[in-house]
């Protein structure tokens, strides 16, 4: 047992400096020097004020805004967290349709996009489908008396196909959606 | 959605198996000593390692036990202390003995189970000082008891299976960390965070206040993935934007969980030297990954009746993100259980019932279907002396895998290793059913297949959860934490105690009454006991669980 302790504690000791010290420490260095942006969160800075990070979902509640989906911890930035809950559950049913209610409230026909009905899983997504997004544009449009045709143009103009022509699926990014959409407010034709 | 999730789904599988065929060789390579570390000589002798000294399989066994346990208790320390200790911008303090208990022995054991939200619970130092080494060093234990055991068939009358010591250091050195640092920097690019400033406070358009968790992230998420431990540095895992921030980090992060595991199988295939067994072993794993893939994306797609009677679209996006979409996260959960990894890009608990049928029953075969780093394929092997077992019944002659035969001792220790994480499983959901628990988030047959997957995450060392589980109590972090340690060593030690027995005899040239461990018949033979033996032992179980819930779904 003796024989065994000297090489076990030794290489603990190595490996933790290496891996747990070394690694991490180089790794940000580098990640720092050659992608100082992401490694920092991918922050939105607007005159000094942080409006939030490209990647993480926030509350857009308001009718003149887009709204983001669902959100199970309330946009809370430390706490990320899914509903958990079985889709063949009542507690599940039953929040899906408080949610459609609320959605029918807004004017909305038709078929729901469902992203605007289900949670996302981490509860930060800070992405719409391209439907979603199309299906707020009466409602932002008439609050903002805007054409509707002109914030129908912005959301097209925004959406990201998949990734490499295939992978994931077509997405627009709310954040940066309601930045353009301020612009489009305070003067555009 | 759907038209690309085909594409998806078989591209994703080319690449693994693409993958495979490389990093079998680098393993390989470093495990049987043609490369070595640049001053390892150095650190081996301030370890007073001789590297020619073999060990025995009882040996070796000690050793791995004794690495571990020192890794138990630096990680209890470091989460009880972190309080006083640097490295903690957010002023979080120690934690509960009880989660200590359970975090520590999680890690260690490449099951990474989390009944924390790391972003709230953990600090930097506590991350980076704790897990990220255990996530290297549990990965690097399976990987070399992997080579152990095919050393025990590759040798003749001998007790030597190798030396642990040279064997985890090369392949943390050799493999891991220089695979992690390169993967951590395409994360960064594409969005993840690496930095060890405090919580961002923004302003948001709308109006409020945001207060942003950020921090040494993708160092972290790059090991957990290629390690196969799956512990994230956010509460959600790979569904958090930060730690899974595009299609393309999913992609090579579900490429990356599962692309180690893969290799090992031709690895194995080069160390027991019949590299054609390797690729049969390959393509068993390969089969029933295909089969679980078809089985989950088929029962995610159904329509759901919720959603449906809302007239809303009746795909069930419920717990995924919109970049990803149902393919790619139906993918991840089945190669995630598949793999033993247990990262998450999308919430299990919301899956459709069928959906995690399938990843619990991949997770209660005991993790062989690609499974943990080494873990899989010495998890495997006790399926095939079962197979080599059951065919040498069938005609009446002593079984025999690879040249040595198999007799009682070998067959005692594989039942051994088989049932005690099964029992682990079964008796640990009976004992939370019978205690009763208020930490069940879902009503009816999904509460219990929360409870039933809970068990089996932790016994087949995989992590993934059920989310809505409230596991952070005493009661839930211990027996999670026993169930861990038994799904861990129940095997390990077991599989080390075959390998030096099998050293010990000699290895016979095949002759014509021999079973190829190759070919068609082999491969169909050990999926078909694989599958036999998983729902012999857990049918009754998912029964009361995802079937019940998927058959008594309310209206």
């Amino acid at each position: 047992m003796p024989a065994l302790l000297r090489p076990c504690l030794v290489l603990m000791v190595v490996l933790t400096l290496i891996t747990g010290v070394l690694y991490p420490l180089v790794v940000t260095v580098a990640a720092q020097t050659a992608f100082p942006h992401q490694a920092a969160g991918s922050l939105v800075v607007e005159e000094g004020r942080v409006l939030g990070s490209t990647l993480i979902g926030q509350p857009s509640d308001g009718p003149g805004w887009f709204w983001h989906r669902p959100s199970a911890c309330g946009w809370d930035a430390r706490a990320s967290s899914g509903a958990n809950l079985a889709p063949v559950t009542p507690p599940q049913i039953q929040a899906w349709h408080d949610r459609a209610t609320v959605l029918r409230a807004t004017g909305l026909t038709g078929t729901l996009p469902v992203d605007l009905v289900t949670a996302s899983g981490s509860g930060l997504d800070p992405h719409l489908s391209p439907a979603a997004a199309l299906a707020q544009v009466p409602r932002i449009a008439a609050h903002r008396h805007l054409n509707p045709q002109q914030v129908r143009t912005l959301v097209e103009g925004m959406v990201q196909g998949p990734d490499l022509g295939v992978l994931g699926a077509p997405r627009v990014e709310v954040l940066a959606l309601n930045r353009a959409l301020r612009t489009l407010g305070s003067g555009a034709p | 959605m759907t038209p690309t999730d085909g594409l998806q789904m078989f591209l994703f599988l080319a690449v693994v198996l693409a993958a495979a065929v490389p990093l079998g060789w680098w393993c390989h390579r470093l495990l049987d000593g043609t490369w070595r570390i640049p001053g390892e000589t150095w650190l081996f002798r301030l370890a007073g390692i001789d590297p020619a000294v073999g060990y025995s399989g009882g040996h070796y066994a000690v050793a791995v036990l004794c690495l571990n346990g020192v890794g138990i208790a630096v990680v209890m320390t470091l989460l009880l202390l972190q309080g006083v200790l640097p490295g903690n911008p957010q002023g979080l303090p120690g934690t509960s003995w009880h989660l200590a208990f359970n975090t520590a022995v999680s890690f260690a054991t490449n099951t990474n189970w989390q009944s924390y939200g790391g972003e709230s619970t953990l600090s930097y130092l506590s991350q980076a000082l704790g897990l990220t080494v255990q996530n290297f060093l549990s990965a690097a234990t399976g990987i070399a008891v992997m080579a152990a055991v095919a050393r025990g068939f590759a040798r003749s009358t001998t007790t030597d299976l190798g030396n642990p010591w040279v064997d985890i250091t090369r392949v943390t050195l050799g493999l891991l960390v220089p695979l992690a640092a390169v993967f951590a920097l395409v994360l960064v690019w594409q969005g993840v965070p690496q930095t060890w400033g405090p919580s961002v406070t923004a302003q948001p358009l709308a109006s409020g206040e945001q207060v942003i968790a950020v921090g040494p992230a993708a160092s972290q998420i790059a090991i957990k993935q290629l390690g196969t431990n799956g512990g994230g540095f956010f509460n959600v895992n790979s569904a958090h934007p930060f730690e899974n921030p595009t299609p393309l980090t999913n992609f090579l992060q579900c490429l990356a969980l599962i692309a180690i595991p893969a290799g090992l199988a031709l690895t194995w295939g080069r160390l027991v030297a019949d590299r054609r067994h390797g690729r049969a072993v390959l393509l068993v794993m390969t089969l029933l990954l295909v089969t679980a893939l078809g089985s989950a994306w088929w029962s995610e797609t159904r329509p759901v009746a919720g959603l449906a009677g809302l007239n809303a679209e009746p795909v069930n996006l419920e717990g995924k993100e919109v970049r990803f979409g149902i393919g790619p996260s139906v993918t991840w959960l089945v190669a995630t259980t598949a793999a033993s990894n247990g990262s998450v890009n999308a919430m299990h608990a919301s899956m459709q019932p069928v959906t995690t049928l399938v990843g619990m029953a991949l997770m209660q075969v005991g993790e062989v279907v690609f499974g943990g780093v080494g873990s899989g394929v010495y998890g495997l092997v006790l399926y095939l002396l079962v197979t080599v077992f059951v065919a040498g019944l069938m005609v009446g002659r002593s079984p025999e895998l690879l040249g040595k035969r198999i007799e009682a001792r070998e067959m005692k220790w594989t039942a051994v290793a088989l049932l005690g994480p099964s029992a682990a499983i079964l008796l640990g959901t009976w004992l939370a059913c019978a205690v009763g628990s208020t930490s069940i988030a879902n009503p009816g047959a999904s509460g219990f297949s929360e409870v039933l997957y809970a068990l089996s995450s932790a016994a087949g060392n995989n992590g993934s959860a059920f989310a809505g589980l409230n596991a952070n109590t005493p009661f839930w972090n211990v027996l999670l934490g026993v169930a861990m340690l038994i799904g861990r060593y129940s095997v390990l030690v077991p599989v080390l105690i075959l390998a030096g027995s099998l050293a010990a005899k000699p290895r016979r040239a095949a002759d014509a009454g021999t079973m190829p461990a190759h070919g068609p018949l082999f491969i169909l033979l050990v999926a078909a006991v694989i599958v036999l033996v998983g729902a012999l032992t857990f049918l009754p179980a998912l029964v009361l669980g995802p079937v019940l819930a998927a058959l008594g779904s309310p209206s």
